[in-house]
């Protein structure tokens, strides 16, 4: 029973991380505190049940098309909707706050495109939603697909942004801004890029938990929610911390529901994350971003 | 002087009696349209039911008025105009819209927005204005005590209790046959209708002699069903029963398939009627039961499942969709047998009048439809949500064991 709990903890946790790399990204790198992370998560999700249902593709060719889109579109969002609150902007608190606005307002339009196009009806489709069996323990392949994204993307970002250049420089960024300028690192083109890349992480990740998900048109808050609790935790614009936070958070839900009470998850999760605000308000692994 | 006063008072009330009544008749004589008007949850998190199971109803009964050429009124048919607000699944935004709908907009009708919740909300307005307000997507044990209060309300949904009644009934006929054990494994969503029906399922199957070996209740929005899964499974029930809400039947289907948990007696809560499960389980819905469910030899409602796909590409819910359109049904006649828009009047005639729908004839008791009128609860047979219960004329014999998942 323990080694069940476990599995299910870290593939639950793994989605939690998957949810929130993309978010990490866009807050602790480009410093957009993206509202509408959740509905674009959600439109990726819809945009594969439609290439699933009527084209016909395999959702993870759907993926190989969503996801590169997603990242299209976000450099272009951030291009035209963010780059003029980013040169308006005097401190990254003022940043910050009309980023926060920005997103309100984005969240809406691609909440109202959403309902035009699908209504506000549930969604949902079967893909390998088979079981597999690990360690004794059955668990959906979709959930497993779902939790070694997350780990290899969180991975493979975290050796990019530590021992690559262009990630030294995203991480640059991410640290000071100001001083990032004057060993000739474009912060605007960087920021863009790791904004872009956010936006293609969420997609993926949309794609994946679609999978296992019923959604509807509204539900993208409450990704939104869970991602922003997870980079808090982990510290923001840490992939590792991201991938750990998520972890915690995944574990002790299902330790939670499996031993004491299914009805006291999310006052767990709460209380877990007060745990680390107080004793590391910097988040687990923050050092004032890395 | 008092007395002046009291005659300038008479005489001021008469006038005034007087200008109302003219007022009211020439609105009536003049009446060149009906004014429809609703409330209802086009986003936030109540929005994924009342788009399935109310809001295509709605569009239904608009779109055949306007080809008849509008509600028949004193002889002649009159145009509609439909005002529709967004409530945004949030009470006090639904009394706002349901007040302006009636002090502003002056709305004729008024139809009723979407769950429990805010139609318990919207009541008081409701009842404040004398407007008829004829729910389908609220179960409620308070429904008898609401009608004695506000006797302008309808619940076609009825009460959650005479819905366990029905399941306890089912499932003390099967252990008496010996086809069940007497342990059941329970899970309901801590929110409005999750905690209503496990507690009248608690004092019901208890006082039927049966053991609740787990009894858990989880968030809304709980992503991951399987703790609660492997813990049904461990527990030794041959019934398992979960009140929940539409993406969380479709996660505990997902992953009762994915873990091979194929108890006897297989009952979830709302979504298991929806369009969207046969599509998703496909030939694996086979035994699933839930609430609601349908007779499929009546005409009536065939008909009306045709028109529903016909209009909106996808078939109805199939508890509380069937009660939506007779709802409209009634009102529809209601309106027409009073002849204006008599609101008082077209209550009385709801609550006294025997009505023709796609469910038979139908005569309400108490504001609510009497037993057997619909099914209380549904099982997947040959692909069909069938209803089996309660014991009625209709009802066709429960299939037990639930097949194992393909």
């Amino acid at each position: 029973m323990f080694v069940e709990a476990l599995l299910t903890g870290i593939t639950l946790g793994g989605m939690y991380a998957l949810v929130a790399m993309g978010l990490t990204l866009q807050y602790g790198v480009a410093r957009i505190m993206n509202l509408s992370y959740g509905e674009i998560l959600v439109a990726a999700a819809f945009a594969v049940f439609w290439l699933f249902t009527v084209a016909g593709f395999n959702p993870l060719i759907g993926m190989a098309m969503v996801a590169p889109a997603a990242l299209v579109i976000n450099w272009v969002i951030y291009r035209i909707l963010l780059l003029p609150l980013v040169r308006r902007a005097k401190t990254r608190d003022a940043l910050e706050v009309d980023s926060i606005l920005a997103t309100f307002g984005l969240l809406f339009v691609v909440q109202g495109v959403m309902l035009v196009l699908f209504g506000g009806a549930y969604y949902s489709y079967s893909f390998l939603a088979i079981p597999v069996d690990v360690f004794g323990v059955t668990i959906a392949a979709n959930r497993l697909l779902a939790l070694a994204f997350a780990a290899v993307i969180g991975l493979a970002l975290y050796i990019g942004l530590t021992r690559t250049r262009a990630g030294t420089a995203l991480r640059a960024v991410a640290v000071d801004p100001v001083s990032a300028q004057l060993v000739a690192i474009d912060v605007r083109a960087a920021a863009a890029i790791a904004f872009a890349l956010g936006g293609g992480l969420v997609a993926a990740g949309g794609v994946l938990v679609s999978m296992f998900l019923t959604f509807n048109a509204n539900i993208g808050v409450v990704f939104t929610m869970k991602a922003l609790i997870v980079v808090i935790m982990g510290g923001v614009g840490n992939m590792l911390g991201a991938l750990v936070a998520g972890l915690i958070l995944g574990l002790t839900e299902t330790f939670v529901a499996t031993w004491i009470d299914p009805g006291l998850t999310l006052a767990a999760t709460y209380s877990i994350f007060l745990i680390i605000l107080l004793v590391r308000p910097q988040g687990l692994f923050g050092r004032g971003g890395r | 002087m008092t007395r002046r006063f009291r005659i300038l008072a008479a005489a001021l009330a008469v006038g005034l009696a007087g200008t109302l009544s003219l007022a009211a008749s020439n609105q009536a004589l003049a009446q060149d349209k009906i004014k429809i008007g609703y409330a209802i949850s086009k986003t936030g998190p109540n929005a994924g039911g009342a788009n399935i199971t109310q809001i295509p109803n709605y569009q239904l009964w608009f779109k055949e008025l306007n080809d008849k050429g509008g509600l028949m009124i004193g002889g002649k048919r009159v145009p509609i105009e439909v005002i529709e607000y967004d409530d945004r699944s949030n009470s006090e935004e639904a009394v706002r819209a349901v007040e302006r709908l009636i002090t502003q907009d002056k709305v004729d009708l008024l139809l009723p927005p979407w769950g429990t919740g805010l139609n318990l909300a919207v009541g008081p307005v409701f009842n404040k204005y004398g407007y008829p307000q004829l729910t389908f997507s609220a179960v409620t044990d308070q429904a008898p005590a609401l009608v004695k209060r506000w006797p302008n309300s309808f619940w076609f949904l009825g009460t959650s209790v005479q819905y366990i009644n029905a399941l306890v009934d089912l499932l003390s006929k099967q252990q008496k046959a010996g086809k069940i054990n007497g342990t059941v494994a329970m899970i309901s969503v801590a929110d409005g209708f999750g905690i209503d029906l496990s507690k009248a399922a608690r004092d019901g199957l208890g006082k039927a002699g049966f053991k609740l070996a787990m009894d858990k209740s989880y968030p809304v929005g709980t992503q991951d069903m399987s703790p609660m899964i492997s813990e049904a499974q461990r527990s030794g029930a041959d019934t398992f029963i979960a009140f929940s809400y539409p993406p969380d039947t479709v996660a505990i289907n997902d992953q009762a398939k994915v873990a091979s948990f194929a108890p006897k007696v297989m009952f979830t809560g709302v979504g298991t009627g929806f369009p969207l499960f046969p599509q998703r389980f496909g030939a694996n819905v086979e035994g699933i039961m839930s609430l609601g469910g349908w007779n499929p030899n009546n005409a009536g409602t065939a008909e009306y499942r045709k028109k529903h796909v016909a209009m909106h590409s996808r078939d109805p819910d199939y508890w509380g969709s069937q009660l939506g359109y007779v709802s409209l049904q009634m009102l529809e006649q209601a309106v027409e047998r009073v002849g204006k828009i008599d609101r008082a009047a077209i209550v009385k005639e709801l609550q006294t009048g025997t009505f023709d729908t796609v469910l038979g004839k139908i005569k309400l008791v108490d504001n609510m439809p009497p037993k057997g009128t619909y099914a209380y609860i549904g099982q997947w047979q040959n692909g069909f949500f069938t209803g089996i219960a309660p014991d009625g004329a209709n009802m066709k014999p429960m299939v037990i064991p639930k097949p194992a998942w393909k």
